[in-house]
C-alpha cells in the first residue's frame, strides 16, 4: 500500500508540473458541450414536450452529467505513454521489481484522474451556473449511492479498455489507429454523443452488451434516476463482470506480449 | 522572405531576388510533395488504417445526426439533408486543411521541444512555409472526396442542383474556410513556444472544429456572436453551405468568412513573429 502511495503522489506530482496543458485540454473538451446544450434547445424549440422520454431539462441534465463522468473517469494520455514504453523498452524494469507494471499504471491513472478534475472544476462549474436550472439533482440518496459507485467502477473499466489497445505495441509499430477506433466507439456506444435511448430498441439492447455503455450512459443513467432497484444491481454486476473479464485478457495479452518483447539497449 | 533578404542591399537588386525567390518555391513544394508520397509508400498499411479511422469518424458523425432526425424535423430551419451537406462540407473542409497543413502544424511543439526548429531557421526559404507545409498527407484528399460524395448525395436527396456561379463560390470560401482552420491551429501551435508542451493539441483542434458541423441556427445570443466572431468556427462550413443552397439573402455572410479569414491570418502571423523571437534553441 505505502508503496502505491508514493507513486500515486509521484503521479500527482508530474501531472501537476503540466497542469497548464491540462487546464486548455478540459476547457476545449467542453466545446463540444456547449454545442451539444445549443442544438437540443434549438430542437426543443418548437415545443416538443419530450423525445425517447427526455425532457429539455433531463436532456440538458443528461449532457452535463455525462461530461463530469467523462471528466472524473476518462482516459487522457495513459494509453500513449503505456504504448512509448513497452516501444522503448521502458517496461523491463518493471519485469525485475516486484511492483507490476499494471498496478504502476493504475496508480498514475489515479493521480492523473485527480489532477485533470481539479483542474477541470473552473471551467466545468462555469458551464454548470451558465445552465444551472438545467441541471438536475440526484433522483434519490440511493441513486447518488449507484452513481457514485457506478463512476468508480467506470474508470476501471475504461483503464482497462485503454491498456488492453496500448498493449497492442507489442506487435504494432504505432497503435495510434487503434486508439482513435476506441475512441470512436467509445463516442457513439458509450452515450457520450446522445443517450443511447434514442436509438432503436433493438440497437439499444445489443450495444448494452457490449462494455461501452457502462462506461457513460450507465452511470448517467443512476443519476437520473432511470435505472433503479433491480436494474441498478443489475447494472453494477455486468460492470464488475466486464472488469473482471477484461482484466483476465490484459493478463492473457501481457504474457503473450512479453513473448515476443525485446528489450533493446541498456 | 524577411528572413533571408538583407537590408543593406540596393532595392533593384532586392526586387529580383525576391522574384527568384519566389519562383523557387513551386520546386520546393513538388520536392516536399515528392517525399511525403515517398514516405506514405512505405507505411502502406497505416496508410489504409488512417483512411479507415477518417471514413469510421465520418459516419459517428452522420450517424448521429440520422439518429437526430428520426426524433425531430428541423433544427431551426435547417433539415436532415442540409444538415448532412453541412457535415459533409465540413469534413470536406478539415481534410483539405488536414491533406496540406495539419500534421505539420501538429509537429510544431514537437521541433521547438527537441530543438530541430534551428535547422528550419538556417534554410534559405520562409520558416513558416517549411514548417508548415513540409509533410503532405495523401489519405486527407481521399477523405476529402468521401465528404464531397456526401454532399452529392444530400443535393441528390433534396433535387437541389446548385448553379455554377454558386459551385464557384463554394470553391473559394473552401479556401478562406482552410485559412481559418490553418491559421487558428498554427496560432494555439505556435503557444507551444510559451508553454512547457502543447500536448493534446490535435485533441483541442478537433474539439473545437467540431462546432463547424453544427448548423449556425442552433446558437443564438453571446454563444453565436463568440463563435461567428472571437473563434469564427460557425462561419467556416455554414457560410458555404449556405451558398450552395441559396439559403443566403445578402453577401454579408460570405463577406464575413472572407474577412474573419484575413484577420485569423494575420494574428497568427504577429504571434508567430513573437514567438520566433522568444525562441532559444533547446538542442546542445
Amino acid at each position: 500500500m505505502g508503496t502505491h502511495w508514493h507513486i500515486f503522489k509521484l503521479g500527482l506530482q508530474n501531472t501537476a508540473a503540466y497542469r497548464t496543458n491540462f487546464f486548455f485540454r478540459a476547457v476545449f473538451n467542453l466545446v463540444p458541450l456547449v454545442a451539444a446544450l445549443a442544438l437540443w434547445r434549438a430542437i426543443f424549440a418548437d415545443g416538443k414536450e419530450s423525445i425517447a422520454g427526455y425532457t429539455l431539462v433531463q436532456m440538458l441534465s443528461y449532457y452535463l452529467i455525462v461530461t463530469m463522468v467523462e471528466i472524473t473517469t476518462a482516459v487522457t494520455e495513459d494509453e500513449w505513454q503505456i504504448a512509448t514504453d513497452i516501444k522503448d523498452g521502458q517496461i523491463s524494469q518493471f519485469l525485475l521489481r516486484p511492483l507490476g507494471y499494471f498496478q504502476y499504471r493504475l496508480c498514475l491513472f489515479s493521480a492523473n484522474r485527480v489532477i485533470y478534475t481539479a483542474v477541470a472544476f473552473l471551467p466545468m462549474t462555469v458551464i454548470v451556473c451558465w445552465n444551472l436550472q438545467y441541471l438536475l439533482p440526484p433522483a434519490n440518496f440511493l441513486s447518488l449511492l449507484g452513481f457514485v459507485c457506478s463512476l468508480a467502477l467506470s474508470a476501471m473499466l475504461q483503464f482497462l479498455l485503454a491498456y488492453l489497445t496500448a498493449l497492442l505495441a507489442f506487435w504494432v509499430l504505432e497503435i495510434s489507429t487503434m486508439s482513435f477506433m476506441l475512441l470512436a466507439a467509445q463516442r457513439i456506444a458509450s452515450g457520450e454523443m446522445f443517450p443511447l435511448d434514442l436509438l432503436p430498441d433493438w440497437l439499444n439492447r445489443t450495444l448494452m452488451l457490449t462494455p461501452f455503455p457502462y462506461c457513460v450512459f450507465f452511470p448517467a443513467s443512476v443519476y437520473m434516476g432511470r435505472v433503479e432497484g433491480t436494474a441498478l444491481a443489475q447494472g453494477l454486476f455486468m460492470q464488475g463482470l466486464w472488469i473482471v473479464a477484461l482484466f483476465v485478457l490484459v493478463r492473457l495479452v501481457w504474457s503473450r506480449g512479453l513473448r515476443t518483447y525485446t528489450a533493446v539497449g541498456g | 522572405m524577411s528572413d533571408c533578404s538583407s537590408n543593406s542591399t540596393p532595392a533593384s537588386q532586392r526586387l529580383t531576388a525576391g522574384a527568384r525567390n519566389w519562383l523557387y518555391y513551386p520546386d520546393l513544394y513538388a520536392s516536399l510533395w515528392r517525399n511525403s508520397l515517398t514516405r506514405e509508400l512505405g507505411f502502406k498499411v497505416n496508410f489504409l488504417l488512417w483512411l479507415l479511422v477518417e471514413l469510421v469518424w465520418f459516419a459517428l458523425q452522420l450517424s448521429f445526426i440520422s439518429v437526430i432526425y428520426r426524433h425531430t424535423e428541423n433544427i431551426g430551419d435547417w433539415t436532415k439533408w442540409q444538415v448532412v451537406m453541412l457535415v459533409g462540407a465540413s469534413h470536406f473542409i478539415q481534410q483539405l486543411f488536414q491533406a496540406v497543413l495539419l500534421v505539420n502544424c501538429a509537429q510544431l511543439s514537437e521541433l521547438v521541444h527537441t530543438g530541430r526548429m534551428d535547422f528550419y531557421l538556417v534554410f534559405p526559404a520562409n520558416t513558416r512555409f517549411l514548417v508548415s507545409a513540409r509533410h503532405v498527407d495523401l489519405g486527407g484528399f481521399v477523405s476529402a472526396a468521401s465528404g464531397l460524395a456526401v454532399m452529392i448525395y444530400a443535393a441528390a436527396q433534396m433535387h437541389t442542383t446548385p448553379s455554377l456561379t454558386q459551385m464557384a463560390a463554394f470553391g473559394a470560401l473552401c479556401v478562406a474556410a482552410v485559412i481559418i482552420h490553418y491559421s487558428v491551429m498554427f496560432l494555439m501551435a505556435t503557444c507551444s513556444f510559451w508553454t512547457v508542451r502543447a500536448q493534446g493539441l490535435v485533441m483541442a483542434y478537433y474539439n473545437l472544429f467540431s462546432l463547424t458541423r453544427v448548423p449556425d441556427a442552433a446558437f443564438s445570443g453571446a454563444a453565436r456572436a463568440i463563435f461567428t466572431i472571437a473563434i469564427p468556427v460557425l462561419l467556416v462550413a455554414n457560410v458555404p453551405v449556405k451558398v450552395l443552397l441559396g439559403k443566403m439573402n445578402s453577401l454579408w455572410g460570405a463577406g464575413l468568412l472572407v474577412g474573419m479569414s484575413l484577420v485569423c491570418f494575420l494574428i497568427s502571423a504577429v504571434v508567430w513573429r513573437a514567438a520566433l523571437r522568444r525562441y532559444s534553441s533547446a538542442s546542445s
